[in-house]
């Protein structure tokens, strides 16, 4: 396990909350240092674990007043690793992600709902290579120190997304399932 | 008279697995010399996958074979061949046979640890996981890389050694030795006392 949160960034994040509390909830932010996205694709059964180094989002969000929450996400799609040089050299070009021409996957919800116990099902729609798709995702928010955590697991079909076209859109090689797992922690959202 | 010109047969189970693991030993080397040159495709991606799956089944077939030989021992040596040859010939003779036990076992293990510390975990015909006995490290996977190469060729060339013995004495001693390791009901002698 990773240790969540250095003392010295958690104690950057408290300043940081104190002052945005100050001005109410105009200034609520993602802290990308604490954040990540990752994604599992299953090659011939064998999870391949990658994840986006670049994202950032706008949220207006009070978890007392979830309906009038609004999120939106921008991933930096070259910010993509799978770890080692090879297949990271192959994830920018037109049959995976085409990151010359759509160099970002954006996220903006549509609705937010409350289920209760800190967990809400945020619906909106998916763009990533130009094409759009509905989802909902769940999230769940925790508390860490000052900070704001929000995490979830959900799964796309990269086919929907045209994420390996040709010979790579064969889903014997290649499951048509993604995992995307994401943790980020948010600034300014405030205690709930 | 007739115990020397009656060779005994190793048992129908090691004919087998001997001649099984042969052909997969040969496949999966020519297989992955093969591959290691592609570049990034999903050929490439299917070779490997297939590669891991082979080895981890001449492994398995390889515990198979050593508890079998280890409860049935193989027919001595016919008392002419033995006698036939120079000490040092015996000696190479069972060296041989025990580098290729071991390597059986630490080629295939050593490929396992690299694809565990490469970050890519075996998934047996894409079903059945295996679990890491080495951690997903790079630099580790850096380190074994190289004796998964060096091990496969020091097996390569154990192999030849080993055919290039048999050949001589089934081509240039003629002494029937290779009788014992083929499949087929085993060939007494055509005349009777």
């Amino acid at each position: 396990m990773k240790s969540f949160i250095p003392v010295a960034r958690a104690t950057g994040v408290m300043l940081l909350v104190a002052a945005g509390a100050l001005s109410a909830q105009a200034d609520q932010k993602l802290v990308p240092a604490q954040s990540e996205i990752t994604f599992v694709s299953k090659q011939m059964g064998v999870p391949v674990e990658g994840r986006f180094k670049k994202f950032d989002a706008q949220i207006v969000f009070d978890p007392a007043k979830p309906d009038a929450g609004k999120i939106a996400f921008a991933v930096d799609i070259a910010s993509a690793t799978l770890g080692s040089p090879e297949p990271d050299a192959e994830l920018p070009k037109a049959t995976w992600f085409n990151t010359a021409k759509f160099p970002q996957a954006t996220f903006q919800s549509s609705a937010i709902k409350g289920l209760g116990g800190g967990k809400f099902e945020v619906a909106g729609k998916l763009a990533i290579k130009g094409n759009m798709r509905d989802v909902v995702i769940p999230v769940a928010l925790t508390q860490s120190g000052a900070a704001t955590v929000a995490s979830g697991v959900f799964t796309i079909k990269r086919l929907a997304f045209k994420i390996g076209e040709n010979d790579w859109a064969d889903t014997s090689m290649v499951a048509d399932d993604v995992q995307v797992k994401f943790k980020l922690a948010l600034a300014g959202v405030g205690k709930f | 008279m007739k115990s020397n010109l009656t060779i005994s047969r190793y048992n129908g189970i090691s004919i087998a697995l001997h001649w099984i693991l042969a052909i997969a030993l040969v496949a999966i080397f020519v297989v992955g010399l093969y591959m290691a040159d592609l570049p990034f495709s999903p050929q490439r991606l299917k070779l490997y996958n297939w590669h891991k799956w082979a080895g981890i089944s001449i492994l398995f077939l390889s515990i198979v074979r050593l508890a079998w030989r280890l409860t049935h021992r193989p027919p001595v040596l016919p008392q002419s061949v033995e006698f036939g040859m120079p000490q040092w010939q015996l000696r190479v003779y069972h060296a041989t046979h025990f580098l290729l036990y071991a390597l059986f076992f630490i080629v295939p293990l050593v490929g396992w640890a690299y694809s565990s510390a490469a970050g890519f975990p075996i998934v047996v015909f894409g079903v059945l996981p295996l679990p890491d006995f080495v951690e997903a490290n790079k630099e580790l996977a850096e380190l074994i890389k190289p004796w998964h190469q060096i091990s496969a060729f020091a097996l390569a060339g154990l192999v030849v050694l080993h055919v290039s013995a048999a050949l001589k004495h089934h081509w240039i001693d003629r002494d029937g030795l290779l009788q014992r390791m083929l499949p087929g009901r085993s060939r007494t002698p055509s005349f009777r006392c």
